[in-house]
Formats: C-alpha cells, sequence, structure tokens
C-alpha cells in the first residue's frame, strides 16, 4: 500500500479518511463492509473520502487505524466489482451546446462518451445518484451557471470529470446530454439504489 | 384499539417521524427522522410506545387535530401551549384526550420543533425501513394536509406509570459544543476562533435539511473546489459565501463545501430545535 491514510475527525461519532484517489476508496469500503452494522452505522464513500460514522460516542483512533489495517489485508478478495449497462439516446437539450463547447459535432460527442468505461465513484446529491468517473478528459463541461429547477428523471447529464443519470425529477446544474429509461432508484426494492460505489456501468446506445 | 386522527388544521409544517433510516447515506438516502431524537423517545415513552415509534414532528405553528376515538399523547420538545378543548394541557406528561376532543398547540415560544406521540404510534407505510417524511428526498408519507384523517397503529406494551417527566427549559441562547475538523485546515488561522467567539443569528432559510447561520463570515485559506465528500450529522459545512450551515436530519450525503467544525452528538437535538432570528454561540470542545 501507499503512505498511510489522513484521518481527520468530522464530529465525536465520525471520521473522514482521506484516500489517494477513488480507487482506494473503493478498495477500502469493500474492505470495511463486512463490519458495517450495530456500530459502525454508515461507511460514505466520496471521491477520495471515506466518511464512517459510528453509532454514539467517540470511536477511539486507535481502533480507527486497526480497522482499516485489517480492511487493506481483506480488500484484495474484493476484486471484481458488479457491472451494469445502461441503455441511453443522446437528446439532451444542452447536448449542442456541450459539444460546440468541447470541439465536436453532437454525434461525436456521443460516440466519445459511449466509449467509456465508467465506474460508480460514490453516490450522493440524492437518493440514487451515481457519480460516473472514467469520463473521456476532453468532455468535462463545467457546469451551467444557472441551475434547473427541475431536471426530468431518467436524464443523463456531464459536469466536469462526472456523468450521472438523474434517479428523479429533481432540481440540478448539471448538463444534459440525453436519457436514460432504466429506473435507477426505487424506494419499494431492496436495495433501493440500482447503482453502487465501485460498480462498473457500460454505457449503450438505445 | 386503533385512533382515528382529523387534521383540522396542520400548522405551519407537521410531518411523521421516527428515527429515521440509518445505514442507507452510502445510496445518497439520509437518515432523516426527528430533528430533536430525544424530544421523539420521550414522547413514546410517555405513552408506552416503542421509543421510535412514529409520531407528529409539528414547526414553530402547532396542528389542530380531532381525536375521533379516546387516546393517550403526550407532547414534547419546544415550549409550546397546547390546548384540549379550549383548557390548557401539560407538555411532557401523558394527557387522556376523549373521543371527539380537539386538541391545538400555538404557536412554540421557545424553540421550534413539538413531537406529539399517540399511544399505538402513527400508522405509515413504511419505506426503507422508516416512516419518517425526508423533505430533501421525497421519501415517506408527506406532510399534514387540512382535512385528512391519521390513524395509530394497534397499541402493544404497558403505559408506564411516569407522571411529568423531568425535562431542562430550552435556553435563549443555546451554546453548543463543536469539535473542529474535518476541513478546519481549509480555513484562515483564526476562522475557528471567529466560529466560538461570534454570535450567530439562525436565518429563516433554515429547514430540516440544515440551519443557515447568520454572522461575520469565515475567511477562507483555500479556494479550489473539494472533491465531494461524507457529511455528518451536525457538520457546520461553510459555502464560498463564508456563512456557515448546520446540517439537519435531512442532510445531502455527500457535499463539496469545506466542514470546519461538526456539532456534537450531545448537542445535535438543541440543533434541532433552532429556530428563525434566534440566536446562539459555539464552543470548541
Amino acid at each position: 500500500m501507499s503512505s498511510p491514510p489522513t484521518i481527520r475527525p468530522a464530529g465525536n461519532h465520525s471520521v473522514l479518511i482521506e484516500l489517494e484517489g477513488n480507487d482506494a476508496v473503493q478498495r477500502l469500503a469493500a474492505g470495511l463492509e463486512a463490519r458495517r452494522g450495530s456500530e459502525l452505522e454508515e461507511i460514505v464513500p466520496g471521491h477520495e473520502t471515506l466518511l464512517l460514522v459510528w453509532r454514539e460516542g467517540a470511536p477511539p483512533i486507535g481502533a480507527i487505524e486497526q480497522l482499516i489495517s485489517g480492511a487493506e489485508l481483506t480488500a484484495e478478495a474484493s476484486a471484481q466489482p458488479a457491472a451494469i449497462e445502461l441503455r441511453v439516446r443522446y437528446d439532451g437539450p444542452d447536448l449542442a451546446a456541450v459539444a460546440e463547447s468541447c470541439g465536436f459535432s453532437p454525434e461525436e460527442l456521443a460516440t466519445r462518451h459511449l466509449a467509456c468505461r465508467y465506474r460508480v465513484g460514490f453516490i450522493g446529491f440524492s437518493p440514487g445518484f451515481a457519480y460516473l468517473l472514467g469520463g473521456d478528459p476532453a468532455l468535462q463541461p463545467p457546469r451551467l451557471a444557472e441551475p434547473r429547477t427541475r431536471v426530468p428523471a431518467g436524464a443523463l447529464a456531464i459536469a466536469g470529470p462526472y456523468s450521472a443519470v438523474y434517479p428523479r425529477s429533481s432540481p440540478g446544474g448539471w448538463n444534459l446530454i440525453g436519457s436514460c429509461d432504466e429506473p435507477t432508484f426505487d424506494p419499494a426494492q431492496n436495495p433501493p439504489a440500482l447503482l453502487t460505489a465501485g460498480m462498473a456501468v457500460r454505457l449503450v446506445a438505445k | 384499539m386503533s385512533v382515528t386522527i382529523e387534521v383540522i388544521k396542520p400548522g405551519a409544517l407537521t410531518t411523521v417521524q421516527d428515527l429515521g433510516r440509518p445505514g442507507f447515506a452510502h445510496l445518497g438516502i439520509p437518515r432523516s427522522g426527528a430533528a430533536d431524537r430525544a424530544s421523539l423517545k420521550l414522547a413514546n415513552r410517555l405513552v408506552g410506545n416503542a421509543e421510535g415509534a412514529a409520531a407528529l414532528e409539528c414547526t414553530l405553528i402547532g396542528p389542530s387535530l380531532r381525536f375521533h376515538n379516546d387516546a393517550l399523547i403526550a407532547i414534547t420538545g419546544a415550549e409550546v401551549s397546547a390546548r384540549l378543548d379550549g383548557e390548557e394541557v401539560a407538555l411532557n406528561c401523558a394527557v387522556t384526550i376523549p373521543a371527539g376532543g380537539l386538541l391545538e398547540l400555538a404557536t412554540t415560544s421557545t424553540g421550534l420543533r413539538s413531537y406529539i406521540a399517540v399511544r399505538g404510534g402513527i400508522e405509515a407505510e413504511p419505506m426503507i425501513g422508516s416512516r419518517s417524511s425526508d423533505l430533501l428526498s421525497g421519501l415517506g408519507p408527506a406532510p399534514l394536509k387540512a382535512g385528512q384523517t391519521i390513524a395509530t397503529e394497534e397499541p402493544l406494551g404497558e403505559v408506564p406509570a411516569i407522571g411529568v417527566a423531568p425535562v431542562a427549559p430550552p435556553v435563549d441562547v443555546p451554546l453548543l459544543q463543536v469539535v473542529a475538523g474535518p476541513r478546519a485546515d481549509w480555513f484562515a488561522d483564526d476562522a475557528l476562533a471567529l466560529l466560538a467567539a461570534s454570535s450567530w443569528e439562525v436565518s429563516s432559510d433554515s429547514n430540516r435539511s440544515g440551519v443557515r447561520l447568520i454572522g461575520p463570515e469565515l475567511p477562507r485559506l483555500r479556494h479550489d473546489q473539494l472533491h465531494s465528500e461524507g457529511m455528518a450529522h451536525g457538520a457546520i459545512q461553510v459555502p464560498a459565501s463564508g456563512q456557515p450551515i448546520i446540517l439537519l436530519a435531512d442532510h445531502p450525503t455527500t457535499g463539496g463545501y469545506p466542514v470546519i467544525a461538526v456539532v456534537a452528538s450531545a448537542d445535535l437535538d438543541a440543533a434541532g430545535q433552532l429556530r428563525p432570528g434566534q440566536k446562539l454561540r459555539f464552543a470548541l470542545s
């Protein structure tokens, strides 16, 4: 392993572990998953961090270091993440503008966007909203200057290094380049979210 | 026996809350649940419910409720005038309501959120393991509306023989203990001292996701973009404006603004009682 992770206090019931890159986040999250339970309540991946939330009281720092080194030993086993395909159309209202700002035609943008191998870096913003990493470095438009008050469910969007499918209708500031009919969040399902951190995602043209 | 309750007036915002849905933050699902968990648990204990049973969380202006059956209730949380058929009833104790009784809660005088537990617990379809209304994510039952009826589950267990529960009265200017970090190093050297030395005012733009504060700008050292990271309940997030936000029960599970400090777990319930216009202070622990 590389340099030891930085452990930052996040109140007296949680810590934020800073890691080198999202791959390291996925490895540690996978290694800790078996420890999630009544004491360790939440394991929340971020882009380069993992937040651990305990039920109550101060988690002793020594125990956290033990927890991490124990997790590193078991992480080897968590090799292949699950893979999933999402069928998408490039028909979003921002497609033409994003393509132009990146110097491509809409067709070239779609081809480039489809060619990437994505992985879920983390979930956040709203239930089931998966931040997909692994996008084309030539396709990194900034967020919209003025967020939309309503983005439809299933909108395929990009902002900076991330791509995402909006699980449900919500406000949003990302560039809408397409759409996906696949439901990605359903509270009646178990688990309610289709995508989880670490999962490999392929986009295929519908 | 199940109790039917008719909502005559819903109040400013009355929702169904239990202890929330922990364990799903990695799927972007906030814990949600009562903003003042101790008050919810107390209300439930007073009427013999499991402490995590679903109850009503009333915000600032309380509801008017017509009980169609005999019921046993308890009101906890904020200081508020509560009347049963016009007669004042005590807080923090079990109150018997006769069939046809009208319960009216006024505007809270100290604190923001009152809890009304009804023996049996409020009936609602659990969603992802909880009956809580998560207003950020739109999960759980919708806020109460006039004309609607709600019901309780069948009661289980005994009614405890408790008189009035001893509860510390809410204070005018609460002092919340905070722990520095995780991103205190993104701020200027004096920012933590400024956080602790200043008097903060609660903005009217506050809700179950967060309490927005008005006060001096907390100066940033680093102005680059923070990658999104997991947020703890009670995190004091500082957006570009420099005006902090304390994250409450319905907070987004991840965020991209640096967190200068986090409210200690013992004071999270007090944070859930902060009302617009109120002053508060922080102490670094």
